[in-house]
Order: structure tokens, then sequence, then C-alpha cells
């Protein structure tokens, strides 16, 4: 890997220093405890039958036979789900609001792989078995699977109480399209861009073990939920309950990538179960299970496209029209129709945009977020723009983009719709990237490539991965919610024996929250790193949680670090005020906290331990004076600075931090066949301050093999009919180590002026990669690339379009 | 189905269903959970384990298959609370990060260092390619291996 030397200087201590994860100990010996680890007295095994069809009526439901059987526990139909629970809170308003969305389907089903019945038995076989007798009478319908064509008149409608298979629509305007398009020395027609299915597949699928506490009405829920907040609010409402009676317990998770948010439904299942059964409920989620039916991402369609240039490649404004399809049910959409909106012109100064953005309900699993969601998809849109208006013009691609990227002295920038990238030199990031793929060398490798018969292509992509959400953006979608802003809590503590204890309110899945957690909270109290214990995992027990908790959306470096620290330094604020008493009224300035322990800085043998403190605070404290204030058990709750937006002009600061990537690939096409090797690839990155930069490195790693994956092989297709062409890792080919090109690693660090640390969420890098891909492919081929999933036999069609 | 097996040294006796796949009698029946699942098709390899002195994806052997066998496990590697040198490299290169591939990925280069010491580049990657990993890309994997390689 080749790193390119920071553009500030790295602070003191641990605080940007690789230090070793606490994480990794246990995980290397087998003893993390991820969800099917968890194991109770009694507990039966719960398996989903799903549905066979894409579309249909369920004419009837007939479970004796199963329940019949030796070891079967019990089941639940769709019809108990009706009676017991009321349909999930909707984020959209009308149309796509008025549907009825249970955790089994009722009466109709809407996509192959749907939950429509769950069985409960002794074993996880046996279960499955029992699946099998379950009699369900379909009475099929015909399929929606092309969402250009579910706004027809002759469309099957998936919800009859929306009327339609709209879901929602919005007109986002910015700027002045008119005028941008009578300055225009070019407009650009693009007539159809198509952002493919997929998901980031995590290895560990979904699950839960529910246990029901008859006497407390209480339900504990082990589960791999990577959003428990919004689990909450979800089941709460739906299940006539209080939240205090969920609990929601996490601790090691298997990946995330924002596949794992949207598990309420099964989660409902589980705990109605569990208290019908009056025992323990495991589930865990087979391979072709997630993939029929878990969090694909959004499906969109940029028809019509019109882009408005000067003829030296100068950017003015578009006009588009997004098409997105959500899938069966609004899990979490529609906010997808908002999320790309953090990041409305790219990198570029463009200031007159216009998105009318219309989503609609399809008989194919439901869509929600996947690493980069919405913005990667809008990301992919812009850099697809850019590059085929640089080849319309004529001109070098790098030079469009260097023409119109935000500059380093706009900073901070308030883009057309009222966000602020707090800042970044992208520019200089592009630079840098060039540099690592060898740039200045790239037309002697051009011809190298022609004389082994191959075409050598370069593509650029460049992204921003928007973090810490303004949930206020939801309004946008519906004006009626009351959601703004955002939250995170840490509690610190001294015990008594002076150990130094953390409890996070977020969801790590592999982020590493134990180890960057430790390094602030021991760069605070001027201790090891060693010396801070940062309990593993959720639960919402420990009342270190608020309504945003969790993790996902790219900000646990602002949310989750920012708590620490003010967790922290009101710790060591009280531990500074007990030593004062202790010593006798020193004032809280005239003490250091070094060594493990507190001291007058003018004599430092006046020293407390954290010991001391601890055991003072906790067990020893008759004499202290009464009005010391002094718990040494701090709990801050992390709130950004957000305004809610203004829902009339769609306008406002929709994330705290804008950290950017820009990814170079290299390709080598084959033009005989249409396969192709990426050959070399850089990644650059900035995500403002750098706690620990191993654990950067890996995460834009990840993305970087994810969004390859993507490009290249992964999409869950469907047949005509709604049936999944890909539903295991057989047919869905996900990245082997033998697929992975050369790598380079560079990196810019420009701190965020609006966070406490100076960090920038990320981690999910906008899916640089499959930009980077189809414009390096439309570069070797010559061909305009329409969409983001390129296999090789595309690239083939792609040839023969210039052949 | 009477099954007898040794795993990371312990003996161990069980009746099992004969249909019971062996990485579900490992981790249900005798709690070593630390393989994981992570497909159900033998893709993944999260499950790898070595029996007899073989690498085998524990998901595609049934239990009944493993009677007699003498089974390694990722909670075998480490003695006490020493880590392998191998286990020590996966950390030092940050080669994992949610942990779910890593007891998998352990086994199988393991058992490719067993097999072959000084393993060439390709010779890993490929020795890898049966164990999917979605968090690292797998570059810190392949280079935490290589740094153990004599």
């Amino acid at each position: 890997m080749t790193t390119v030397a920071p553009q500030v200087e790295i602070g003191r201590s641990t605080l940007g220093e690789s230090v070793p994860r606490k994480e990794d100990r246990r995980l290397t010996q087998g003893q993390g405890v991820f969800v099917d680890d968890v194991k109770r007295h009694g507990m039966g095994y719960l398996h989903f039958v799903r549905s066979p069809y894409a579309h249909a009526h369920i004419a009837s439901i007939d479970v004796s036979r199963a329940e019949e059987i030796k070891g079967v526990y019990g089941t639940l139909t769709g019809e108990e789900v009706a009676a017991l629970t009321d349909p999930f809170f909707q984020i959209a308003g009308a149309p796509g609001g008025q549907i009825k969305d249970f955790s089994l389907a009722v009466g109709k089903v809407r996509y192959v792989g749907e939950p429509v019945v769950a069985v409960v038995a002794e074993t996880r076989e046996l279960a499955r078995d029992a699946s099998e007798l379950v009699e369900v009478e379909y009475e099929p319908l015909p399929a929606l699977v092309d969402a250009r064509k579910a706004l027809d008149p002759e469309a099957p409608v998936l919800h009859d109480d929306a009327g339609a298979n709209l879901m929602w629509e919005g007109v986002y305007e910015w700027g002045d399209l008119d005028a941008a398009f009578a300055e225009a020395d070019r407009v650009v027609r693009i007539p159809e861009l198509h952002f493919h299915r997929f998901n980031s597949t995590p290895l560990e699928c979904d699950g839960a073990l529910v246990e029901y506490n008859r006497g407390t009405g209480q339900w504990t829920i082990h589960t791999n939920n990577q959003f428990p907040g919004f689990a909450a609010i979800m089941m709460g409402p739906a299940m006539r309950t209080g939240l205090d009676k969920l609990r929601f317990v996490t601790q090691d998770i298997g990946g995330g990538f924002g596949n794992k948010i949207t598990s309420h439904p099964q989660l409902v299942v589980c705990c109605l179960l569990a208290r019908k059964l009056n025992r323990p409920v495991q589930w865990t989620e087979w391979r072709t299970d997630f993939h029929l039916s878990m969090s694909h991402g959004n499906e969109r369609w940029f028809r019509e496209t019109e882009v408005a240039v000067k003829d030296d490649g100068t950017l003015l404004g578009f006009r588009t029209k997004a098409l997105d399809d959500a899938g069966a049910w609004l899990r979490y959409e529609p906010l997808g129709g908002v999320i790309w909106a953090q990041v409305t012109p790219g990198m570029y100064r463009w200031r007159n945009i216009r998105v009318d953005f219309t989503q609609v309900a399809t008989n194919k699993a439901p869509v929600s977020p996947n690493r980069g969601y919405s913005r990667m998809q809008h990301l992919w849109f812009t850099e697809r723009v850019i590059d085929i208006v640089a080849r319309e013009l004529q001109l070098d691609p790098v030079e469009v983009r260097k023409r119109n990227y935000v500059r380093v002295e706009d900073m901070p920038y308030e883009t057309p719709n009222g966000c602020v990238y707090d800042s970044g030199d992208y520019a200089q990031m592009l630079d840098i990237a060039l540099d690592l793929i060898g740039w200045d060398s790239m037309n002697d490798r051009r011809a190298d490539a022609a004389a082994r018969g191959k075409r050598l292509g370069v593509g650029i992509g460049s992204t921003l991965d928007s973090g810490t959400n303004n949930f206020g953006q939801s309004r946008l979608i519906n004006p009626e919610l009351q959601f703004s802003g955002n939250n995170e809590v840490a509690t610190v503590k001294l015990d008594i024996f002076g150990e130094i204890v953390v409890t996070l309110g977020t969801t790590p899945q592999g982020q590493g929250h134990e180890t960057t957690a430790a390094q602030v909270v021991a760069e605070i109290l001027n201790c090891s790193v060693d010396d801070v214990h940062v309990r593993a995992g959720h639960d919402s027990y420990w009342n270190s949680h608020a309504g945003f908790s969790g993790t996902y959306a790219s900000q646990f470096a602002v949310t989750g670090l920012s708590a620490v620290k003010g967790a922290t330094e009101m710790l060591a604020a009280e531990i500074k005020k007990l030593a004062g008493a202790v010593f006798g009224g020193v004032p809280a300035d005239a003490l250091e906290l070094a060594d493990g322990g507190v001291r007058i800085k003018e004599s430092p043998d006046a020293f407390l331990p954290f010991m001391a403190c601890g055991a003072i605070i906790n067990a020893n404290n008759a004499g202290l004076p009464d009005d010391l204030g002094v718990t040494l058990n701090c709990r801050y709750v992390y709130r950004p600075p957000f305004q809610v937006p203004d829902v009339e002009r769609k306008f406002g600061n929709l994330t705290l931090t804008y950290a950017a990537q820009i990814h170079v690939a290299v390709v080598e096409v084959d033009p005989e066949t249409g396969y192709y090797d990426i050959v070399d690839y850089a990644a650059v990155d900035d995500c403002g301050k750098r706690i620990n930069p191993q654990i950067v490195e890996g995460q834009v790693m990840g993305a970087t093999a994810q969004a390859l994956g993507a490009a290249v092989h992964e999409v869950f297709s469907y047949d005509e009919d709604g049936n999944l062409l890909t539903p295991n890792f057989y047919d869905y080919h996900v990245p082997h180590a033998l697929d992975m090109p050369r790598l380079q690693t560079g990196y810019v660090e420009s701190p965020s002026p609006f966070t406490p640390l100076g960090t920038k969420g990320m981690g999910e890098g906008g899916g640089a990669g499959i930009h980077a891909v189809c414009a390096a492919i439309q570069d070797a081929t010559g061909a305009v690339v329409t969409t983001s999933h390129n296999p090789y036999h595309r690239v083939w069609e792609l040839l023969e379009e210039t052949a | 189905m009477e099954v007898t097996v040794t795993v990371n040294g312990t003996a161990y006796e069980r009746d099992v269903e004969p249909r019971k796949l062996l990485i579900h009698f490992l981790r249900d029946d005798l709690d070593l959970t630390g393989s994981h699942i992570g497909c159900d098709t033998g893709n993944c390899g999260a499950c790898s384990i070595i029996v007899d002195g073989v690498l085998v994806k524990s998901c595609m052997l049934l239990a009944v298959q493993a009677d007699g066998s003498e089974i390694e496990t990722v909670e075998g590697l480490a003695d006490g609370d020493r880590l392998t040198e191998l286990q020590q490299a996966f950390s030092d290169h940050h080669a994992l990060q949610c942990g779910y591939c890593t007891p998998g990925m352990l086994m199988s280069a393991t058992a490719l260092l067993r097999a072959n010491a000084s393993p060439s580049d390709e010779e890993i990657k490929k020795a890898l390619q049966g164990n999917i990993c979605r968090c690292t890309g797998y570059w810190n994997i392949f280079e935490a291996v290589k740094s153990v390689a004599r």
C-alpha cells in the first residue's frame, strides 16, 4: 500500500495512531458472540414459510398438519398478526403511506420469498420440515417486475390501499434552470441511465433470539439489528406496547452495511411467538432467505436527462427524472427519495438542478439502506453525466472534473439546496489518485496494452460520503413527520477499583468502536488505551442510547466519538472536583490528570490514583461536601448543530460532514470477448481527522471491494415472473481473494470545522469503485456506459455497439 | 446415531440425527460457536475446519460422516491466551473487521501454511479463494498470511 503524506499535523498521543483493535483478541479466537451463538434452555427454532409467487391472493392457509408433528411448538399466520398488531408506521404520506404493512403477508403476497407463516420447532431441521407441511393455497396474479411499467394503466397494482403503484413523488428544483439552459453552448441529452439492484450481503445473515418475560411483559431481543432505535419505533406502536417493554441486546455483528436496519418485521414475529408459545424463539435467516427478502439496494433509473454545459466544459446545471424501484414494501422508504439530496451537485459547482423523483412499488424484495444508500445512486449518475459530457465535448474527463469541482477556497461550500460541504480539496485528491496509478505514463501503457491486443481504459469516481444525518430531511418526504436532528450517547464511569468503563449506544459491525472510543477516552484522561474498558455491543437496558442510536450512515466518528468525548470531559472535570475537595480546596485548574490518577501540578507528590477516586465516591463517601455533585458516572448526549430544513424550498443542511473519495480504475478489455481485468486501482480518501488510520483504511478497502463486486458481478436479477435468479452465493458472485486488483491507497486529512474532533463520518465511500469502473469501461470501449452493472457479456455488447 | 469425535483434543460422544450437518453439530450440540455459517451452499468458507488433517467446509459434511475423526477448529488454535503467529498477524494487519469470516480464514490459512510454509502470492490467494469476506476486500488478509509465510 502507498500512503500519501497528510496535509495536517496529526495530534499528539494515540489520536491518529493505528493502535491495535481491542476486538481482535476475541474475534481471532472464535470467542465473539454473534446472534446465532446465543442459546437459551427450551428455545424453539423459527422457520418462515415463504411465498413461491411474486404476486398472488392467499386463498387459504392450513397449518394443522405441521402442528401435528411431534416437536413442533406452534405456528403464526398473517391472520393472527393482523389481529395482534397494527400495521407498521409509514414514513410516507399518501399514497405510499396508505399501504398496510404487517410482519407476515395478510391476504396477499407481493414478492417471491415474502414470509407467509412462521413455524417454531424443537430443531432447525424440524422447523424446516414442518414448514413444508403448511398448506397455502394461492391464486396467482400478474407480476410487476419492471419499475418503468409500474405507472402504466394496465400494470398490476400491488397495494389497493394506495390506489396505484406510485409510492411517493416530489419535485426538487433549485437555481434557475431556464437561465442555465439559455446560457448553455450545448445541451447534452442522456435518454436513460440505470443503477442496478444489489446489496452488500453481509456474511452473517439476520437473526434474533427473543425471550418474553410474562411477569413484566417485557421482550428481550438478542439480535444483530444495526439500528435498534429505528426498530423500536417501528415495533412498539405496531405491537401496541411501550418501548420500555422492548429490550434490544447486540454484541458482535457479522457485517451490516445498512442491510440489517429493517429486520423489524421478523423481530415482531419472533416476539409474538415467544409470547404465544411461552418459550424463547430463535430465528437465523438462511442465506437464500436473505437474498430473497432482505434489504436490496435501491434500483434507480435516470431518464430524459439534459445537461447545460459551456463549450469549455463548464457545467451549468442538469435536469433529470429519477425513478426508484422500492420493491414490494416501504420498510425504510421512501427516504431514498431524499437521502440522495445530501449530495445533490456531487462534487461540482453547478447551481441549477432539477430532479423529478418518483418511487414505485414492484413485485420484488423491499429495498432498504445499503452502504452508500441513495447517495451512491445519485453520485453514480453525476459521475456518468460528467464522463458522458466529456465524451460528447471531446474533453479530458480529468479537466472537466477539475474545472467544475468545488474548490478548496470555496469551503465551507453551500450547495444549491443548502447543504454545507465542510472542507476538502477535491482537485488535490484527484492529483494524488492519478499519481498513484501512474497517470503520466498512461499513453505508454495504452500502447503496451494495444500491442497485446487489449484495450486499456482509465476511469475516475469522485464521491462524497455524507455522514451524520439531519433526520429533518424526512420532512421533505412527508412534512407531517416530527423528526429532526440526530443524537448519540456514551457513558464513561470510574468504578470502585478505578476501572474506566465506557458504554456506547452504537451497534458496531466491525468498525472498531471499542478501540477508537478507548483512544478518545485515553486522550482526555491521559491514561493508556489498555486501561479503558469499552463494553462490547449495545443493550438498551444500559440507558446509554438515544432515539437515533445505532451504527449506520457514516456517523460514529462524529456522533459516537463526540458523545464519548463529552462524557469523558465530564468525568475528567468530576475527578478534578473530587480531588480538589480531598486535597482541601484545590481549584480544578491547579490539577492535572496523569499516570492513572489526578495530581497537583505544582506538587506532583499530591497524587490521587483513579482507584482512590472510584473507591471514595462509590464506597467511602462519608464526610464529602453535601454540594460536591460528583458521581464519577457521566452520561453525555451529543446533538449535532442542525436546523429543521425548509420544507417548501427543500433547502437545508442534510448532514453534518461530507467526507470525500476519489478513486481511479485502470482496466484492460479483451475486445474479442468483453472480458476485462482491473489492472490498477487507487483510492484516495479524506475523512477529516483520522482517529485510527488503520481502521479508516480498512473501511476504504472494504467499500472499494464491495463497489468492484457490484460493478462487475453482483446483481439481484429477476425473471419476468418475479423469480430471483441470484438467491445464493453460487449465482450471486461476490469477489474472492483472487478477484482483487492491485490497490494503492492515499489520503488527505481536512479536519471538519463543524465536529468536536475534526472527524468526518466515513465507511460508505459512495460506491466510487462502481463509478470508476464504468468510466474506465467507457474509456476502453468508446461506448457510452448506461448501466452501473457491467459484467463481461455487457461489455461485449458495448464493443459490438462501437464495432 | 452415535457419533464419537475428538475436537481440539477433547473427546465427545453424542447421539445425533443422521441428517445433521457437521457445522450444526459443532455449534449446537458441542457449543463450539467459533465456526460460523454464512451461506448453506459451501461457497463462503466461514465454517472451515480441519478434519483428520484435511481442510473441509463443515456445512458440506454430515456429523455422522465425521464419526471417529480428529477435528480442529478455531477454538483450538491459540495456546491458552497465547495467539498463534497467524492470529496475531491478522490483528496486526487489520485483516478482520466484523470477524465473522475470520475463524474460517484462519483455518484455511493454517492448513495452507502447514502444507506449504513458503507459499507464493498466488498460492496464498488460491488458498483463500474458498473463503468469502465482505468487510476487508482481502488485501489485508493476504498481507497477514504473507507476513507469516517463510
